[in-house]
């Protein structure tokens, strides 16, 4: 599996979305994502990509697109 | 209540987001302008947020005697109309975000809040005794709302501020609404004590909540177990807070290893941190551990708070009184609460608990008088904070024809089920039904679910697996 295909399933099953609807998933634009939420994404991109995201960053992880900024920081190129 | 708050004048009552500064005189101006024109002892719906608007009419209607029911701002609008139908209120207080709750005629309000005066004249009868409606959070459609007495409230804000040492210079950042005991009773206690309430709407996943605790300088906040495994996850102990003083903890229990470990974290950021418990049903708080003795008492809930009384009680209603022997925890205070309200007939109801309440929880006390929760004598589990009736749960899933049974502990539940197929089925069903994130179900299949002859499920039969 590439980077990207990793990263996308880890969204669709946190989250149950459609790959369709990847692109413009963010905080607060479907219902899972929530605080509960943003905390299993982290867990599992860090399970994912064998990262550890500190905290910093891990706020900054609001929207599909910003999670993939965040994960370039940590070496893993999506 | 808030008779005295006038006395802090210039002092600063409320920050919000973008340090906006209020002051105890600004609040009470405010707050009076507000509820002018609703009368002494009539019904207020009171959805407030974590914000200066509705500290201020919040605390005027207290200090006026309006009868506030505190209502979440999630609440659905449907159950909302249904509790206006009911209950008949005079008025509403409403955030501008939840506009859509709107009954009647527009009386007054700022740009983010509105007050209602409702159409119906004919209004429930309120005991005199009656200061607060507040609601548990449940697992089914009709939470349960608790009636609380000024006395309730007084008594147990003035123990929390007794034992936390609360005093002028605390600055408080809300982290729970204000509409839940366990909020709400951060917000009596520093506004009683002439303290600063950081009001801050964002979660702690939120950088938002982060800034404002850096720059406003907050010195405490509270959590619930949920808001202990962000922390976590955040990575709090490599977190600069160099401002907090303390941290307390309640609304369920809290796992022995999270607690060990945040006392660990907390010690050496230099922070107390602070086991407690409670229930609504006490207005908030029955029990804390004094921070002192809490490397040598981790799991447990403590001592009663000032003015408390703990007891065990046997299966025959025998008092226990040897160490060690697990019983129904029972609590006397004078902020037990008059007792539930199912309808507003019983608005008009005096002290039914008379003092004493019954907790559901079985405990233990250790030969030092230190007490310890073992288990529930009812089947309830706090996840996330919100009260979950294992048996509620079971019948939901009847619903959709999906036979269960479920078990686990705070902030995760197990549910055995035999038919394979329709396990995500359950878990999406579940976390519709009960707005409740799917991750706290952990589905598991079972071939059979054990039972006895008459068909109850035998819940120690169970297989101890999954997370």
């Amino acid at each position: 599996m590439t980077n990207e295909e990793k990263y996308n399933q880890v969204f669709i099953t946190c989250f149950k979305v459609d790959a369709a609807e990847l692109s413009s998933l963010a905080y607060g634009s479907v219902p899972a994502w929530n605080s509960v939420g943003q905390m299993v994404l982290v867990e599992e991109l860090e399970k994912a990509f064998d990262i550890e995201v500190e905290m910093e960053d891990i706020l900054d992880i609001r929207s599909y697109a910003q999670g993939k900024v965040v994960l370039k920081k940590y070496g893993v190129k999506i | 209540m808030f008779e005295q708050i006038e006395r802090f004048q210039d002092r600063l009552a409320v920050i919000e987001s973008e340090h906006r500064f209020y002051s105890y005189r600004d609040l009470v101006t405010v707050g009076n302008s507000f509820v002018r024109d609703i009368p002494t002892r009539s019904l207020l719906f009171f959805v407030g947020t974590n914000t200066f608007e509705s500290f201020a009419c919040y605390t005027a209607a207290v200090r006026k005697r309006v009868v506030l029911a505190m209502i979440p701002p999630t609440i659905e609008k449907a159950l909302f109309d249904h509790l206006l139908e009911v209950y008949k209120p005079y008025g509403l207080f409403l955030p501008a975000e939840r506009d859509d709750l709107a009954w009647g005629e527009r009386l007054t309000g700022r740009q983010r809040c509105s007050i209602y005066l409702c159409p119906d004249d004919i209004h429930a009868q309120l005991h005199d005794d009656l200061a607060l409606i507040l609601s548990t959070s449940g697992s089914t459609g009709s939470p349960k709302l608790v009636r609380l007495s000024e006395k309730n409230i007084r008594s147990n804000t003035e123990a929390i501020i007794q034992y936390l040492g609360i005093g002028e210079d605390d600055r408080a950042i809300t982290t729970m609404p204000m509409t839940y005991s366990y909020g709400l009773s951060i917000i009596n206690t520093h506004l009683c004590s002439g303290a600063t309430v950081i009001a801050c709407e964002a979660p702690l996943m939120d950088r938002l909540f982060w800034t404002m605790l850096k720059e406003e300088k907050a010195t405490t906040f509270g959590g619930v177990p949920f808001h202990y495994e962000i922390l976590k996850k955040l990575r709090f102990a490599r977190t600069d807070t160099p401002t907090l003083k303390y941290l307390t903890q309640a609304g369920g229990h809290l796992s022995k290893e999270l607690t060990k470990e945040f006392h660990e974290i907390c010690a050496q950021k230099g922070i107390r941190f602070i086991v407690m418990y409670g229930q609504t049903e006490a207005t908030a708080r029955m029990s804390y551990l004094p921070y002192l003795s809490a490397p040598k008492k981790l799991g447990s809930i403590g001592v009663p708070i000032p003015g408390g009384h703990f007891s065990l009680e046997g299966t025959s209603g025998e008092t226990i009184e040897e160490a060690e022997q697990p019983g129904e925890l029972v609590y006397r205070g004078e902020n037990v609460s008059m007792g539930y309200a199912e309808s507003p007939a019983d608005l008009a109801r005096g002290d039914d608990n008379k003092g004493v309440l019954r907790t559901g929880d079985m405990a233990r006390r250790d030969t030092d008088g230190f007490y310890y929760i073992v288990g529930r004598k009812k089947r309830f589990l706090k996840i996330f904070g919100n009260r979950v009736n294992l048996g509620d749960l079971e019948e939901f899933l009847k619903e959709i024809g999906v036979d269960a049974a479920c078990a686990g502990r705070d902030d995760l539940v197990r549910v055995f089920m035999t038919d394979q197929d329709r396990m995500d089925d359950a878990r999406a069903f579940l976390s519709q039904r009960t707005h409740i994130h799917p991750s706290a179900f952990d589905i598991v299949y079972l071939p059979t679910i054990p039972r006895n002859d008459s068909g109850k499920i035998l819940y120690s039969k169970l297989p101890e697996t999954g997370r």
